[in-house]
């Protein structure tokens, strides 16, 4: 669910300096010195790697397959016109995702024998959710809802999918948000509530835009996880950019669909990767700057 | 004079440790009382006590005669009627001072934006803090953060201060101008329970002194007895300690 970074992720983001001398090189030969290394480094591995998959006796037929120019050009506009299913999707589902684990996280975070019933019925939606596997989700919703032939209930694919993924990752955001209430002081909660304010509007004016302004960097996490998660609903078989891929390939027995796929998602999610770190490394330095 | 606060025979205990023991303790209208003793004595607990963000575990609080600490009781409503100062500021810090201070107001007493404001600039303006008015908590230095507190408290229009050692977190020099605060409003007539660990500040503003120890009030009374002819053997250990470090 979370996007962890790997070392090469690491390298990648601090560049040279994790090479070098550390992270604020003393002299500046020191840090060009740093940068060339880094170069230098990454040339070798990238060539060793390229020699290493190049000099296999099946690559060939991999490149066939996986990589023909052809093939790519003749399934690009299908993937393409696929994948702006899968951005919408995304878009619908991370709006509906923002709102509703906000209200779960907020239930969650009443006080009071009063509110008991809703924080159990909270606590066991999260818990029944993050228990089950998000494929499993979208199978049960999308083939089992719609078997049932509810009246007034839409039986299409792609809005139980859709409603499968809103489903799981409310449950998952609701705890990042819950996270973000809880890290803020309780002075603050007690300032608010000695002030008159309720408990919902101390979570409401106090509580909840300071947790939000916390969690900020972990609900982009979310973002990045979705955005590649809606590619799931495929499975239902909505017409979304890996189901034309997979169609292109039942009929071609071209993998080419794939890549291209890949490309697309990539292009979307490494962006709102970069601007995560660098939305987390700016409110860091900001946080650092404010304490000292 | 009716007691504003009366508080009798408060127990209050933490995870099977008593905080606070037959507390017996009122305060008439306009009358200052302030709470002395060492840190842990339960100056603090007794406040959230009386402030009902801490339950008492026995006996009863009561406000102009109605009890406050009853089952029926909505401690939002007593809140609105009392204002609370700690020693942290808790200023919100996504706020500026402005919005800190109308925040009560708007939210809880339903006043209008333009009121609010207008009425949160008037308290800016008399305690010297109005061009600070759009400026964020973080760009304000402790004493000032803390006098915009006592402001978004008095904003409130409470009928009974209380102030939990609002001066331990500021830097010396920082004090008087906090302690200030709270003198102009004695001027003014304000009812006010106050722990504190400023001893001088406490004789001179106080009617009434308490000296609190491990959860009991040892003795009161007026600031004279208790500083210059305190009965109790705690109470003169304490205050002795306190002459001997140059604090009184």
């Amino acid at each position: 669910m979370t996007d962890r970074s790997s070392p090469l992720d690491e390298v990648m983001r601090r560049g040279p300096r994790l090479l070098g001398p550390g992270r604020s090189p003393r002299s500046r030969e020191e840090g060009a010195r740093g940068a060339l290394i880094a170069v230098i480094s990454t040339i070798v591995f990238a060539a060793v790697v390229l020699v290493w998959v190049l000099t296999s006796e099946t690559w060939p037929a991999v490149q066939k397959q996986f990589f023909s120019p052809s093939a790519f050009r003749e399934v690009f506009p299908k993937v393409l016109s696929g994948f702006w299913l899968d951005v919408q999707m995304f878009m619908v589902a991370e709006v509906l995702i923002l709102a509703l684990a906000l209200l779960v996280a907020m239930i969650r975070a009443l006080r009071g024998p009063a509110f008991l019933p809703l924080r159990v019925l909270a606590i066991f939606y999260i818990d029944l959710v993050r228990g089950i596997p998000i494929i499993l989700l979208i199978l049960l919703l999308g083939f089992g809802v719609p078997a049932l032939q509810l009246q007034g209930v839409p039986n299409g694919a792609l809005f139980w999918g859709v409603t499968a993924l809103v489903i799981s990752y409310t449950a998952y955001t609701a705890e990042v948000y819950r996270a973000g209430i809880e890290s803020v002081q309780e002075s603050q909660r007690m300032s608010a509530r000695s002030l008159g304010l309720t408990q919902l509007q101390t979570l409401r004016y106090v509580l909840v835009p300071q947790a939000i302004r916390n969690v900020i960097p972990a609900l982009l996490n979310g973002f990045v996880s979705l955005q590649k998660d809606v590619a799931l609903v495929f499975i239902l078989g909505v017409r979304e950019g890996v189901q034309e891929a997979e169609i292109f390939k039942a009929n071609t027995f071209n993998y080419t669909g794939y890549i291209a796929a890949a490309v697309l998602f990539l292009l979307v999610s490494v962006p709102v990767a970069r601007f995560t770190d660098w939305y987390t490394d700016r409110d860091r330095r900001r946080r650092q700057a404010m304490s000292s | 004079m009716a007691a504003k606060l009366e508080i009798r025979d408060v127990g209050k205990s933490f995870d099977g440790k008593e905080v606070l023991r037959d507390i017996d303790l009122s305060v008439k209208e306009h009358e200052v009382v302030c709470l002395i003793g060492s840190s842990g004595s339960g100056k603090s607990t007794l406040l959230k006590c009386v402030n009902l963000l801490v339950p008492i575990d026995e006996g009863s609080i009561s406000l102009d005669g109605r009890e406050i600490t009853g089952p029926d009781v909505n401690p939002d409503v007593v809140r609105q009627k009392m204002g609370i100062v700690f020693q942290a500021f808790n200023l919100f810090p996504h706020m500026n001072v402005l919005t800190n201070i109308t925040l009560g107001p708007r939210k809880v007493h339903g006043l209008g934006r333009q009121l609010a404001e207008e009425r949160a600039a008037v308290l800016l303006e008399r305690f010297g803090l109005v061009d600070k008015i759009h400026d964020y908590p973080d760009r304000l230095s402790g004493g000032e953060q803390q006098r915009v507190a006592v402001i978004r408290a008095l904003a409130s229009e409470p009928e009974l201060m209380l102030f939990d050692e609002i001066t331990s977190a500021l830097d010396p020099e920082l004090v008087a101008e906090v302690l200030d605060v709270i003198r102009g409003l004695k001027d003014q007539g304000m009812t006010m329970l106050i722990a504190t660990h400023e001893m001088g500040f406490a004789r001179d503003v106080a009617d009434r002194v308490c000296f609190l120890d491990d959860g009991v009030i040892l003795e009161q009374g007026a600031p004279k007895e208790i500083f210059t002819n305190p009965r109790a053997a705690r109470t003169q250990q304490f205050l002795q300690r306190i002459i001997d470090a140059g604090r009184l």
